[in-house]
């Protein structure tokens, strides 16, 4: 079961890249795909995620505003990716806690890009950082700060 | 006995219009149980909601985004109550399904506590405090136990004038 998971993160982990390209539907992740996140890349440490506008995912009818729960579900996943593509043989990890602040509504019609970093790794915690932004990460939507648990390859575990 | 059935039917309108509301709420197809003025959300399974295949468990982001939608609506309802008990103008607004503007998030820290397994969600928000400008809440989801939550959510909210 481990293998077959370190397949399928295989397929698009361990590739930088930038948001000049429109980067790759997350199809190993359901509900990630399930809402557009794109994965623009997922190298040393530091992941690219980006989410195209979708009317279906507003929270507020009156502004056209994406909902807050998007933009976690898009840091939340880019935390995590964060820390799969750290330099170090990983099976999988779990969030343990987020926290998330929200600077300023996202623009209404424009995509949100996250970028996140893993800064720390312990023997079992991760703990990684992200912004998420439209154009200028200096002029964040959204931050976030997270722990996650990490899981080793078993023969890694001795 | 007749104004009572009548403001039971303007709630349960009320409440069913602010769900409809937001298009997130339907995509993620979530509910709101009433009993007096507390809100049980549910968020029932679907496979499109897993975040790990092969576990499998519900994203975390959609665990957290539960969460939010919860405390957001608890407290987009108790401001809807507020204005159905006033009366006159602001009852009539929402009679006609105009809601007071949404509460803004300002910080969210979820604690996840378990992994979410593929069945429904249930979640339940406490207002700590409802001030004029910021609320504070905490939200609880949980599955088939209520005393083994998978989630606890604490956050701000700005409160729309």
């Amino acid at each position: 079961m481990a293998d077959r998971e370190e397949d399928t993160l295989a397929a698009f982990i361990g590739a930088g890249g930038s948001f000049e390209d429109e980067g790759e539907l997350l199809t190993a992740l359901p509900h990630s795909r399930e809402i557009g996140m794109r994965l623009h890349g997922a190298k040393d440490g530091v992941a690219l995620l980006s989410i195209p506008y979708d009317e279906r995912l507003v929270g507020d009818p009156e502004t056209g505003v994406l909902h807050g729960g998007v933009i976690t579900a898009l840091l939340d996943t880019a935390c995590g990716l964060a820390v799969m593509a750290s330099r170090t043989r990983l099976t999988a990890t779990a969030t343990l806690d987020l926290r998330i602040d929200y600077m300023r509504p996202a623009t209404r019609g424009s995509a949100v890009r996250a970028r996140a970093e893993c800064y720390r790794l312990t023997r079992s915690i991760g703990f990684a950082r992200a912004v998420a932004f439209h154009e200028d990460p200096a002029d964040p939507v959204a931050s976030a700060a997270g722990a996650f648990i990490l899981e080793r390859p078993k023969e890694d575990a001795a | 006995m007749n104004g009572l059935a009548e403001r039971e039917a303007a709630r349960a309108q009320a409440l069913a219009r602010l769900t409809e509301a937001v298009p997130y709420n339907r995509h993620l197809a979530v509910r709101f149980d009433r009993l007096g003025d507390e809100l049980t959300a549910r968020l029932p399974f679907r496979d499109d909601l897993v975040g790990n295949p092969l576990l499998p468990a519900l994203h975390g982001g959609v665990i957290g985004a539960f969460l939010e939608i919860t405390a957001l609506m608890q407290l987009a309802w108790d401001q809807a109550l507020a204005a159905m008990d006033a009366g006159g103008d602001t009852a009539a607004e929402i009679a006609a399904g105009r809601f007071p503007p949404m509460p803004k998030t300002v910080d969210i820290t979820v604690d996840y506590l378990r992994p979410g397994r593929p069945r429904e969600s249930f979640a339940r928000a406490r207002v700590q405090k409802a001030g004029r400008r910021v609320a504070h809440l905490h939200v609880e989801a949980w599955q088939e136990e209520r005393l083994r939550p998978i989630a606890m959510l604490r956050g701000n909210f700005l409160m729309q004038d």
